[in-house]
């Protein structure tokens, strides 16, 4: 136990650098408060970070259950509490967010130009609704920061984003919404049910089947917005072609991981009979996610789209592991959704450094780059492999046990799931070898400048990150293996299926 | 005489005789005295608003069914014509602070467009003075008269800027249509008095528990009540008015308008479904359920296609009124609760937005079209960011006390067994999110530069600052609020 409430402290920090900023910097447009406000946001992410870190030496990782509770009276009458708490499932994305949070903040220093202030203050609330979020245990208060993650996203991606971004921010707000209050319906037939809004408490209990796979379908509805799965990902290409490189990373790197993680931590934890009864359908359309949304990447011309496809590919890899209920598949589908966090996140950023040189994404317009800017294409080697899943890369241990995991299942579907391995080697190759090479060199593309200091500085500790996951994944895996064990022990006692080893 | 009566009604006493004080000091003092008369009448209602604050909200955290039977639970005075229970003050202590901040919102605007005459504040008062009675009205009879003197009052203040067509044509419209409905209530209680021979809301209730099939007179006074009553609060099919009135008052009118009178309709007709005609809730719970259900629809989808904002505003308040009615159709103490739960964050969430827009003035001229918002996160980002915190709100995103507005009555629904209630109620809330989402767009998407006069005078900032913080406050600490509900409904529903 830590003796300080510590995550309700890296949950509100960021939240007081926005309101330091916010009542501190005046001026909007002045180079001095420019630079005073990036300062405030820099440094208060740094400090979550570090603080965030404090966790991992609290967190006890032999134990399955929730830990670092914090448990306080919010609404007695309707016997609502501030309730939070982290596992091994958790943890990870608490740490994923506080860490590309002030990597984004670098590369908005560098790629946003205008309402910079108000940009810094949109972040680290941002920041403040994720990190609320992974550590709710309250229903309440886990809706509340699910949803309040629209209302500074809906402004990065409309203020600062490109020419389409209106169209993007309402598609990405309203289809949003319109799954997470289906949910909201179902949250009020669970709370009435159980008669507590703990989540803790819902785990345990059993939900009538016929209950149980209305209740199920409503929180996919939202997941799989979320998450997002084929069919419902239109929103997605809109709102990451439109967003600014900080915004496209936050929403790759830790608004999909929402999905998975409410996936697993709602659909499987708490309604362990239907998710059995409907793993065929999320079989099914992650299948034709792979697949398909693969393809959809080949054919793009605009490199954030096609980064966005494989975003949803990658997705349909994880929601294959968890779907598939063993050890494997779900080890892997957690381990796929870090290893997207740090690969995607990247390669946003990436785009975003030829993005911030010459205002465009068309991959038409860039090639031959590894002549002019060989250190971009290094780095850009290395998220392009990991993306693709070499091994030794963090890319590869995911894919390979989530694949297991669905091969387990069913042979099929780790039959069809690999061709999306092959597949994505296919379209993030090619789009390595547009932009890097090639013969006709424009001018302007030639006289780039290769990275600078703070462009390393935020793809450094990705790049150990991509390494130390694919060389020793045993780091993170044994942090959340109690954990899923634990979901998967009570998932087939609850399921009453046999145990696939 | 019993003269514990006089105590039981101090609020409305001395609001009445404060009221008529105004009156025969603004015909001495003529059209000096407007800013005199306006300050007094907003301390007055302030200090009243303290009374009835102290006198009837025991706050204790943890369990406030201990102390439901504790203070002045249930007294009633002047022959059981008038109540003041724990329902009624929580009301009224809305509505007081809803007349208060409309005093403070008009002073610029009213100065500005050359309307200051000490008349107004003392309508404002007479129209508060008349809500009050409403809420508190344990008889047909005094319902009425509280809701005359409230009516004529506001038909005055709607026509108040007597020298613009517009809004003398609101003023008339509001009057003749506020006639009919007045009318339809009337003849709905005569109904009910002749064919049941009383008027007294607890006798009726007797009356009904008792009867098994309630007289056919009875269900068709009933329906004319019902039918007036959501003349009042402006529900589907009888909203007509509400966009006209809305556009044609002066703005701190309608801000007074969509606050205060609002609530005290829903009050009151809360009050009349739940207490003398609970045991007929079977017949009037399809009317109701329809008109919730229209007015939900409409609202929505008709704010879609809305330019000017208080039009906007007034089809905003129409959806809302339909989910504070799923509290009715509910019923029972979890339905109370929510209702009254949602309208204590409604009322200040629809003042902050009126704030903003009597805040929006460019070379001294007032805007009301929802386009002039364009650009207003550039030029003035402080009004922005507070217009930005009511729209979500008033979206129902969180963590925005909105959401809890609408949490409550949802979760009521779910709870009462009535689901597709809620579904219908959560999509169409998805529905208007776009046009409060299209606010926002113009404030802070367009590029386009517009200037604003510089915000404005003390008075219209402190609405502002109270209502932006109190959607966040709500968020953090709302226990306060929804015991006191708790204990408000109980008493109403005695459970």
């Amino acid at each position: 136990m830590a003796p300080w409430p510590v995550l309700t402290t890296i949950t509100f920090l960021p939240l007081i650098g926005a309101l330091l900023i916010l009542l501190f910097v005046r001026g909007d447009e002045q180079k001095r408060s420019v630079v005073l406000a990036q300062q405030i946001a820099l440094w208060t992410s740094l400090l979550t970070f570090v603080v965030s870190l404090t966790i991992l030496h609290y967190f006890d990782a032999s134990q399955s259950g929730f830990q670092l509770t914090e448990k306080h009276v919010w609404i007695p009458s309707f016997n609502i509490a501030y309730y939070k708490g982290i596992d091994g499932i958790s943890i990870w994305f608490v740490l994923i967010s506080t860490l590309l949070t002030p990597i984004c903040v670098l590369s908005a220093i560098g790629g946003v130009h205008k309402r910079t202030k108000e940009f810094m203050i949109a972040l680290l609330t941002l920041e403040t609704m994720m990190i609320g979020m992974f550590t709710a245990l309250d229903f309440v208060l886990f809706y509340l920061f699910f949803e309040g993650v629209l209302i500074p996203m809906f402004l990065i991606i409309g203020v600062w984003g490109g020419a389409g971004r209106i169209y993007a921010a309402y598609k990405f707000f309203l289809y949003t919404f319109l799954g997470s209050v289906l949910m909201l319906v179902a949250i009020f037939a669970m709370v009435y049910h159980v008669g507590t809004t703990d989540m803790t408490a819902m785990m345990g209990n059993k939900f009538p089947k016929d209950m149980a796979i209305w209740l199920w379908l409503a929180f996919f509805a939202s997941f799989a917005v979320k998450t997002p799965m084929w069919p419902f990902h239109t929103w997605l290409p809109y709102a990451h072609v439109e967003a600014p490189t900080a915004g496209s990373v936050i929403l790759a790197a830790v608004l999909l991981k929402m999905g998975g993680y409410g996936l697993i931590r709602i659909s499987i934890q708490m309604l362990p009979t239907a998710s059995a009864y409907f793993a065929p359908l999320v079989f099914t359309l992650s299948l034709i996610a792979i697949v398909y949304t693969s393809l959809v990447a080949l054919v793009q011309t605009d490199m954030k789209k096609l980064i966005a496809y494989s975003s949803v590919a990658h997705m349909g890899f994880v929601t294959l592991g968890i779907f598939s209920m063993n050890q494997q598949g779900l080890d892997g589908a957690m381990l796929v959704m870090i290893s997207h966090a740090f690969v995607s996140g990247a390669l946003f950023l990436c785009v975003g450094v030829v993005y911030d040189r010459l205002h465009t994404r068309e991959i038409a317009r860039y090639s031959n780059m590894a002549d002019n800017m060989p250190r971009y294409a290094l780095v850009f080697m290395i998220f392009t492999l990991a993306s693709i899943g070499l091994p030794g890369t963090s890319g590869f241990v995911g894919e390979f046990l989530s694949l297991q995991g669905a091969y387990l299942a069913n042979s099929w579907l780790a039959f069809v799931g690999g061709l999306g391995v092959i597949l994505g080697a296919a379209y993030m190759l090619w789009l390595y070898r547009r932009l890097f090479y090639g013969p006709d060199v424009k001018d302007d593309v030639r006289l780039l400048p290769d990275l600078n200091a703070r462009e390393y500085c935020m793809f450094v500790p990705l790049i150990v990150l991509v390494f130390w996951l694919g060389v020793h994944p045993a780091t993170f895996i044994n942090v959340f293996a109690p954990t899923t064990d634990k979901i998967l022990a009570d998932y087939h006692q609850a399921a009453g299926s046999e145990r696939t080893p | 005489m019993n003269f514990t009566s006089l105590y039981t009604a101090f609020p409305e006493i001395s609001l009445a005789v404060f009221a008529m004080l105004m009156l025969i000091y603004g015909v001495v003092r003529g059209e000096r005295s407007a800013q005199t008369v306006g300050i007094a009448s907003f301390v007055a209602v302030l200090s009243i608003m303290i009374f009835v604050l102290k006198l009837g909200f025991i706050y204790s955290p943890g369990f406030p069914k201990l102390h439901i039977s504790a203070g002045c639970y249930g007294c009633y005075a002047f022959d059981y014509m008038f109540i003041d229970d724990a329902f009624a003050r929580f009301v009224k202590v809305i509505l007081l602070c809803g007349s208060a901040l409309s005093i403070i919102l008009s002073w610029t605007y009213l100065k500005k467009e050359n309307l200051s005459h000490p008349e107004y504040p003392i309508l404002i008062l007479f129209a508060t003075l008349g809500m009050l009675l409403m809420v508190s009205a344990n008889d047909l009879l005094a319902l009425y008269v509280g809701l005359e003197l409230q009516s004529l009052s506001l038909y005055v203040l709607a026509a108040y800027n007597r020298d613009n067509a517009k809004s003398s044509e609101s003023g008339l419209k509001y009057f003749v249509l506020g006639a009919l409905s007045s009318g339809l209530l009337l003849y709905g209680i005569s109904l009910i008095y002749g064919y049941t021979g009383v008027t007294k809301f607890t006798s009726l209730s007797k009356l009904f528990i008792d009867m098994h099939q309630p007289p056919i007179g009875v269900l068709f006074g009933l329906v004319f009540i019902c039918a007036g009553l959501a003349f009042k609060v402006s529900a589907v099919p009888f909203h007509m008015w509400t966009p006209d009135v809305y556009e044609g008052a002066p703005t701190p009118v309608t801000a007074f308008f969509a606050a205060a009178p609002k609530v005290a309709a829903l009050a009151v007709l809360a009050r009349l479904l739940i207490v003398p005609f609970g045991s007929l809730a079977h017949q009037w719970g399809q009317i109701i359920v329809f008109i919730s259900v229209a007015s939900m629809l409409l609202g929505s989808f008709a704010g879609l296609v809305q330019s000017s904002i208080k039009r906007l505003m007034a089809y905003s308040s129409i959806a809302n009124v339909g989910y504070a009615l799923v509290g009715i159709i509910v019923g029972g103490t979890a339905g109370m609760q929510a209702l009254l739960i949602y309208v204590a964050i409604y009322f200040i969430n629809t003042l902050g937005v009126f704030a903003v827009i009597l805040s929006l003035r460019r070379k001294g001229k007032s805007l009301d079209r929802i386009v002039d918002f364009s650009g207003l996160a550039k030029t003035n980002p402080l009004l922005a960011l507070t217009m930005v915190i009511f729209m979500f709100s008033l979206a129902g995103v969180p963590p925005l006390a909105g959401f809890f507005g609408k949490y409550f009555i949802f979760l009521a629904a779910v709870k009462a067994g009535m689901m597709p209630l809620a579904i219908i109620g959560v999509l169409t809330s998805v529905v208007s999110a776009y046009y409060y989402l299209r606010i926002i767009k113009l404030m802070y998407f367009d590029d386009g530069i517009n200037i604003f006069d510089p915000l404005p005078e003390f008075g219209l900032r402190i609405v502002l600052a109270i209502s932006a913080l109190y959607m966040i406050v709500f968020t953090i600490w709302p226990a306060p609020i929804i015991d006191q509900a708790l204990i408000a409904a109980h008493s109403l529903t005695g459970g």
